[in-house]
């Protein structure tokens, strides 16, 4: 399995965003992965834990979204969904399609915490103890 | 604060495979990407590839194992240029490595360009590597069943290899099960039934992919 080589993928993605951005620090990640790869959601989470600590995405949270595959046919032009066993057009039965989706591996977006130092001097102190 | 990113993963991976796909087709090179499992006999389909076409293509192997050069000794015993990667314990190929190894190669002779990726049914698929076809092998002795277990790397392939189908009767291999379970993966995979120790029904296979280096020709 290679979930290692792809959370280290994601991380220098996100790191480089977030510095790019002067955040210093990362609180979530998400990323979209098509049920047709062969991506493990236990293994990605196991990396994720493996690999963040001393980063700035250390404790930061890994949100995967899943994509369903889904084919068009190139007969009768019918879009359907399918599992990863079944691709043939369930209208016709033509072998002749085309996936859509499923095959993704793409990182969306991160969560950051601004950069203290460079924030705004009027927003809220990061720690402001709860009122009243 | 959100930042938004919307950038496939395997980024560095995709890059530099663009990059090798770009050497593959100033150079006029075919490339193919032979996927299978540890012992499918990958290394027996290439010599019997080069066999059949070496009257017809210039070719070379680029061989992917753990460790040892063994099977880049074989192709070159045959008088094949053969470069060893060994990934040191990755269960893959991945484009730098090709990249590496592109530099041994006298690539402006090539037309035809033959990896061999490491044995392994999973991983491989993941990795684009900069080639024009990705094709695997499965041989009988592995069993019939195996598309159900590993559909990605069937969906993948562009032609799937049934090698050693000499011992078809000793391992009870239901055929028609697999025809049809590969064809309702990946309804346009051809399926070759092949003995790459004996010879036997490689034209077929070598005619397809003699198909796919002229088709690829007269497009660059
Ligand atoms: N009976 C029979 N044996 C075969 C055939 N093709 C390969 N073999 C045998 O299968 C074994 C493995 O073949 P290789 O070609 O080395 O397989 P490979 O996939 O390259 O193996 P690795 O690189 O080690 O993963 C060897 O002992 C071959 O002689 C075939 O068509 N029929
Ligand atoms: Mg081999
Ligand atoms: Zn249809
Ligand atoms: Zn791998």
């Amino acid at each position: 399995m290679h979930e290692m080589g792809i959370v280290s993928s994601i991380l220098t993605s996100a790191e480089e965003a977030a510095t790019r951005e002067g955040a210093t620090r990362i609180t979530e990640i998400r990323i979209t992965v098509g049920e047709l790869t062969e991506i493990v959601d236990f293994a990605l989470q196991f990396a994720f834990e493996a690999l963040t600590p001393g980063t700035i995405a250390e404790g930061a949270t890994l949100t995967v979204t899943r994509l369903g595959a889904k084919s068009r046919c190139l007969e009768c032009q019918t879009e359907y969904e399918h599992d990863r066993f079944e691709m043939l057009c369930p209208e016709c039965g033509s072998f002749a399609c085309e996936l859509l989706t499923g095959r993704e591996l793409e990182i969306d977006s991160i969560e950051v915490d601004p950069d203290e130092s460079t924030a705004p001097a009027s927003g809220p102190p990061a720690e402001t103890p709860p009122q009243g | 604060m959100q930042i938004d990113i919307s950038r496939p993963i395997l980024d560095k991976n995709e890059r530099l495979a663009a990059e090798n796909r770009a050497i593959f087709d100033a150079a006029g090179i075919f490339v193919l990407d032979l996927m299978a499992s540890p012992g499918a006999g990958k290394t027996s389909t290439i010599l019997a590839t080069i066999a059949a076409l070496r009257g017809r293509y210039s070719i070379a192997v680029i061989e992917g194992d753990i460790a040892s050069s063994v099977d880049a000794e074989k192709i070159a015993a045959h008088g094949i240029p053969a470069v060893q990667i060994n990934t040191g314990g990755a269960c893959h190929l991945e484009s730098d490595m090709i990249r590496r190894a592109l530099s041994s190669l006298d690539l402006g002779t090539l037309d035809l360009l033959i990896i061999e990726n490491v044995g392994n049914l999973v991983c491989p698929t993941e990795f684009y590597l900069g080639e024009h076809a990705k094709v695997m092998i499965l041989s009988v002795p592995e069993g019939h069943d195996k598309p159900y277990k590993y559909p990605g790397i069937f969906q993948i392939a562009e032609a799937v290899i049934l090698n050693k189908y000499d011992t078809i009767e000793v391992f009870d291999f239901d055929e028609s099960e697999f025809r049809q379970v590969v064809s309702s993966l990946n309804p346009k995979a051809p399926v070759f039934p092949i003995s790459a120790t004996k010879g036997d029904s490689v034209e077929l296979w070598a005619e397809w992919l003699a198909g796919r280096i002229e088709a690829n020709k007269a497009r660059t």
